[in-house]
């Protein structure tokens, strides 16, 4: 399994052509206490950019882009009762929706977990 | 029905109470706490004496209701001090300064509301014969005749509800005009710093919302905006005075701009307490501007409304105004050109926006208002409006970091940021500070143009002696700020309440009272 | 002037602080052809108290008012008696002047009653939640549509026949706009269209539109038509005028409807010439972040005491801005106060006995009214509201009857201009503040009229 980060500060696991998809911590501390999540519905269509789920804070609501092609295959339900899981675990548990890729090689474009770090150590 | 009291809440007895600053009843004095209507009602209690109904056969078909509703009443007296007693845990503009920018808190006469309580227009049905209404009529072409002339605009369209459904009134216009000119454009420009009902208007018509950036002075950049004008975008909306409490000296040019690539102008009157009775925004090549009647001519807020948002219109937007409008006839009577004439008077239409003709009661106490100021007493309260305003500006500059202080005076509002605070001190610490101080603060984060915006926009209807109270809270509390004093992190400390948990709100709604619901 | 406490020593005090030598250095940035040399030309001057009330005491005295007549006007909004108490306690400035309760610290006041308004609101129309208000009735209803239009992700609205035509056009002026399509109709006086509403919806429909009562006061069982939308995945969007119906009969919501909106006016607001009113919104906790409007929710503060803030604002323009659930900002705050002063008043109890007063009220007109040679009702069912036919166009009827000093209805005439079938009738509401002697005056002046 290979993690891949976006310059929108989301990251995504992939193993074979499955991926999981969540935000960074950094992007966790920037919006601060996460409030609830919109979840994308699972076997819905998305396109690298697209925008499938929403990420709200008390004062702000934040586009989460998918960073590749795919369907989705399910969301992390267990942010409905506890969306304080993407501030608590972003990296982990508080992942938000799981998609199967349909262009492996759109994943060329992505940055790498030391590359990522010296991107947000500029910000 | 439900067994009265269903929260079971009853008085506690009193025991000897002991902790300093605490007591018995949670009450402080003239501050008294108050409980939900749910709590302390029940549902066998009424406040009005109702007489009993004549027999009669039910013809209710068979939907008669049988289950109870859940409304608790309570006796006229009980009402009066439930409502009394929260009354006072609220700030209004007739407590104190209410200096919350891009909002026009002024003052609201009582000769309005007095005039608006005359039975002739509140206690008159808006589908009565138009005979019996003519008086009404009357009211609203003469506050129509006011707004056009203030703002040297061709028409008036009076049924808008508040800003935003004038906004949405100005731009399903433009949307209408396009159209009969058969022409589908789908951009609509908006600056980076307007409030955020216009791109939500622009895009509830269907535009796609494209922002032009703005210059370094806080203006409109011209050149950026002239640059993207072309055959798909179909106008531009801009806030004049822009949300930095600025005025945009190129409007005209704007304007000219936008007309010669076939777009219109919508202008947001948001500000427009700036300059009423100075400047005609018709003058500027406005095709479009909604003038929000609880902000400029000072019918009450209310806690968040009714407010009322007629549009005036140029010559090119007049044929697709909205139904109803009034007209006077050839004999001087009025009537309403609705549905059943349109065809004739106002074939381009756009249509109805609203059932009935609009805020009766505000047009009745915004033309009191300019009745009473006359075309003079308006250009006054525009300039007093704009001289307080830089006053505050220069007064505090030293003190708060002013983005565009340099850049010459501000219109009615002066803007500042939270530059030069002590590491984690924010502007809502000032905020919440001013709320101790006795004041209501400022609008705060908004423009979001600038970091942690302070918006100060006092009004005319404040003494030199208010602005002066003010200018020195604001800088003890700023101060306070920029030294770090941890006390100010934790206020307000005096209020009805501390900080709320806006996040525990918002991640566990609850809406409704359900506390009988719980335990059943 | 009064409303200036600017003095001029202050005027000129300020100016020098300022470093500005005279008032217009600070328009410097409006275009010197812009500015005006004087007060806006053609317009009156400033005016006294006295004579600004003299002005509009004329201009009142022009008008019939409801309480000095006779009086059976509905069609969307509706006369009843208003508590004084009412009236004193929106007028105590902390709730006239207070701004949106944007500093909840000092705004609780406003806050405690927008959970009280909500909370009753959703209980009278039988839903788990309403919002803090919209601008009324009529943008309600169209609000609820898009709302639908959201939650189903489709665009084909079925509006009943007897939903207000004033509803019916705001509904049809913003899906023009919008895209969406709206099935109409014009109402039958020989049936209400709930066949015609179950036979429309297909798998495109994202809602069905029914006012309760209808615009001609005839009450359905709505729950056939509940089952019908869940059948096929839309929403049923249940419109009610007036609100003190739901004292006598079910709430919209105990029947499967989704969404309830209605106009609030009839309680504590007052008839003020169609505005402003209170649109109220109400609807199943789970679509609730589809709602459009500001939501008041409870929490507690850093001591841990209860209080209450605007919540989920992440829905509302000022934050989402082009993607938001709606553009409103203001809504009809001090009008919800005034409906939930009056609802406190009358309580359950209250209700039950006002909603009583003006059904029985209703049925003795009715019953007098078709007594009459060649009036005949329409109605098999009603509340407090019916409509009549007359031998000849009711139109020329309602103003010969406002000559004789009676305001003796709506006619459909003025609601539907131009539909023959409906030229005939005449809409009449009979609330509480009708008396016997109000009656038996339709009844003579309708008499004379018609003869």
């Amino acid at each position: 399994m290979t993690r891949y980060f976006t310059k929108d500060h989301e990251w995504i696991d992939v193993d074979g052509t499955s991926g999981i998809v969540g935000i960074t911590d950094y992007a966790q501390s920037q919006l601060g206490d996460i409030t609830y999540v919109d979840l994308p519905a699972a076997g819905s269509a998305v396109k690298k950019g697209d925008a499938p789920c929403v990420v709200d804070s008390v004062k702000a609501a934040s586009d989460v882009y998918s960073p590749v092609s795919g369907t989705i295959a399910a969301a992390n339900d267990a942010l409905g009762d506890t969306p304080e899981l993407v501030n608590t675990d972003p990296e982990q548990g508080g992942w938000l929706f799981r998609i199967d890729l349909s262009d492996a090689a759109e994943l060329d474009g992505l940055m790498d977990k030391a590359a990522y770090d010296a991107y947000i150590a500029e910000l | 029905m439900n067994a009265p009291n269903t929260a079971g809440w009853r008085p506690e007895l009193g025991e000897a109470h002991i902790a300093g600053d605490e007591t018995f009843t949670g009450n402080r004095a003239l501050m008294l706490d108050e409980r939900l209507i749910f709590e302390i009602g029940d549902a066998s209690t009424t406040g009005v004496d109702i007489d009993p109904a004549p027999a009669a056969a039910s013809r209710l078909g068979n939907l008669a209701r049988s289950e109870a509703i859940g409304l608790p009443g309570l006796s006229e007296p009980e009402t009066v001090r439930h409502y009394t007693r929260l009354s006072r845990q609220n700030y209004g503009i007739d407590l104190g300064f209410f200096p919350l920018g891009s909002c026009t808190m002024k003052h609201n006469p009582r000769l309005n509301e007095a005039v608006a309580r005359m039975k002739g227009f509140k206690d008159v049905h808006p589908l009565q014969p138009r005979e019996t209404v003519q008086g009404a009529l009357a009211v609203i072409d003469e506050l129509a005749h006011w707004l056009v002339t203030l703002t040297g605009m061709d028409s008036v369209a009076m049924s808008p509800k508040a800003g935003a459904h004038g906004e949405l009134c100005g731009i399903l216009a433009i949307k209408a005009a396009l159209e009969a000119r058969g022409e589908d454009r789908k951009v609509i420009l908006v600056p980076e710093s307007a409030h955020g009902t216009n791109p939500a208007t622009a895009a509830f018509a269907g535009f796609s919302v494209e922002n032009i950036p703005a210059t370094e002075a806080g203006r409109v950049d011209l050149a950026a905006l002239k640059a993207r004008l072309g055959p798909d975008v179909a106008g531009v909306m801009i806030t004049n005075p822009n949300t930095c409490g600025l005025f945009e000296p190129d409007l005209k040019a704007i304007s000219d701009a936008v007309h010669a690539a076939g777009g219109y102008v919508y202008c947001d009157g948001a500000n427009f307490n700036a300059i009423v009775g100075k400047v005609r925004p018709g003058d500027l090549g406005v095709d479009a501007m909604h003038i929000n009647l609880h902000k400029t001519f000072s019918t009450p807020h209310g806690g968040g409304g009714p407010g009322s948002g007629p549009v005036v219109l140029s010559a090119a937007l007049s044929p697709y105004a909205p139904l109803p409008y009034v007209k006077r006839e050839a004999d001087g009577s009025l009537r309403l050109v609705e549905e059943e004439t349109a065809a004739d008077d106002q074939p381009a239409s756009f249509g109805r926006m609203v059932a009935f003709h609009g805020q009766m009661g505000m047009f009745t106490r915004a033309l009191a208002y300019i009745l009473s100021h006359g075309a003079d007493g308006l250009k006054q309260v525009a300039e007093d409006a704009v001289l307080n305003a830089n006053y505050v500006l220069r007064s505090l500059e030293g003190v708060l970091d002013a983005p565009f202080g340099h850049s010459g005076p501000c219109m009615h509002e002066a803007l500042f940021t939270d530059d030069g605070f002590a590491e984690g001190f924010s502007t809502l610490d000032v905020a919440k500070g001013l709320i101790d101080e006795g004041f209501h603060p400022m609008t705060v984060y908004f423009p979001l143009v600038v970091h942690g915006a302070m918006l100060v926009e006092p009004t005319e209807t404040e003494s030199k002696a208010a602005l002066d109270q003010f200018i020195g809270a604001l800088r003890s509390v700023a101060l306070r700020a920029k030294q770090g004093d941890p006390a100010l992190k934790s206020a307000p400390h005096f209020a009805p309440r501390r900080r709320l948990d806006e996040t525990l709100a918002a991640r566990k709604p609850v809406l409704a009272w359900k506390g009988d619901k719980a335990e059943g | 002037m009064r409303y200036l406490p600017l003095t001029p020593e202050d005027r000129s005090e300020m100016l020098g602080v300022i470093g500005a030598g005279a008032i217009d250095d600070l328009f410097v940035d409006v275009p010197a052809e812009a500015r005006l040399p004087g007060p806006v030309p053609g317009l009156p001057l400033r005016a006294t108290e006295m004579t600004v009330e003299r002005h509009f005491s004329a201009l009142a005295r022009k008008n019939k008012a409801a309480s000095d007549h006779p009086f059976f006007l509905g069609a969307g909004a509706y006369k009843h008696h208003v508590p004084a108490s009412v009236d004193h306690l929106i007028q105590r400035g902390e709730f006239l002047t207070a701004y949106t309760p944007y500093q909840p610290e000092i705004a609780q006041g406003t806050l405690q009653v927008l959970f009280e308004f909500q909370t009753q609101v959703a209980r009278l129309f039988g839903c788990d939640v309403a919002n803090a208000s919209m601008y009324d009735g009529s943008t309600a209803c169209w609000e609820a549509i898009g709302m639908a239009g959201r939650v189903t992700r489709r665009k084909k609205a079925v509006l009943s026949g007897g939903l207000h035509p004033h509803y019916v056009s705001v509904a049809k002026t913003m899906a023009r706009f919008t895209g969406d399509v709206l099935d109409t109709a014009t109402p039958s006086l020989d049936g209400t269209d709930l066949e015609r509403l179950i036979g429309a919806i297909d798998a495109e429909t994202s809602c069905v539109v029914v006012q309760y009562p209808d615009v001609l006061g005839r009450i359905d069982d709505l729950s056939p038509l509940a089952a019908a939308c869940q059948a096929a995945g839309a929403l049923l969007i249940a419109v009610v005028t007036e609100p003190v119906a739901l004292g006598a009969i079910k709430a919209p919501g105990e029947m499967g409807a989704d969404i309830v909106v209605g106009e609030g006016q009839s309680l504590g607001v007052g008839l003020q010439f169609g505005g402003p009113y209170v649109g109220l919104f109400a609807t199943r906790d789970k679509y609730v972040r589809q709602m459009p409007g500001r939501l008041c929710g409870e929490t507690v503060d850093a001591t841990g005491k209860r209080g209450y803030v605007l919540t989920l604002s992440t829905r509302e323009q000022h934050i989402r801005r082009e993607k938001a659930t709606s553009n409103i900002c203001t809504n009809s705050g001090l009008c919800a106060l005034a409906f939930s002063i009056h609802m406190t008043l009358l309580g359950e109890r209250g209700l039950r006995d006002l909603a009583a007063l003006n059904h029985a009220r209703a049925v003795q007109t009715a019953d007098r009214l078709v007594a009459i040679p060649g009036v005949s009702l329409v109605n098999d069912s009603f509340f407090n509201e019916f409509t009549v036919t007359l031998p000849k166009p009711a139109r020329q009827i309602v103003h010969d009857l406002a000559a004789k000093g009676v305001l003796g209805g709506v006619s459909l005439g003025r609601l539907y201009p131009g539909e023959a079938a409906l030229e005939n009738g005449l809409v009449i509401a009979v609330t509480e503040v009708v008396t016997d002697e109000d009656i038996a005056a339709l009844e003579a002046a309708l008499k004379e009229v018609l003869a």
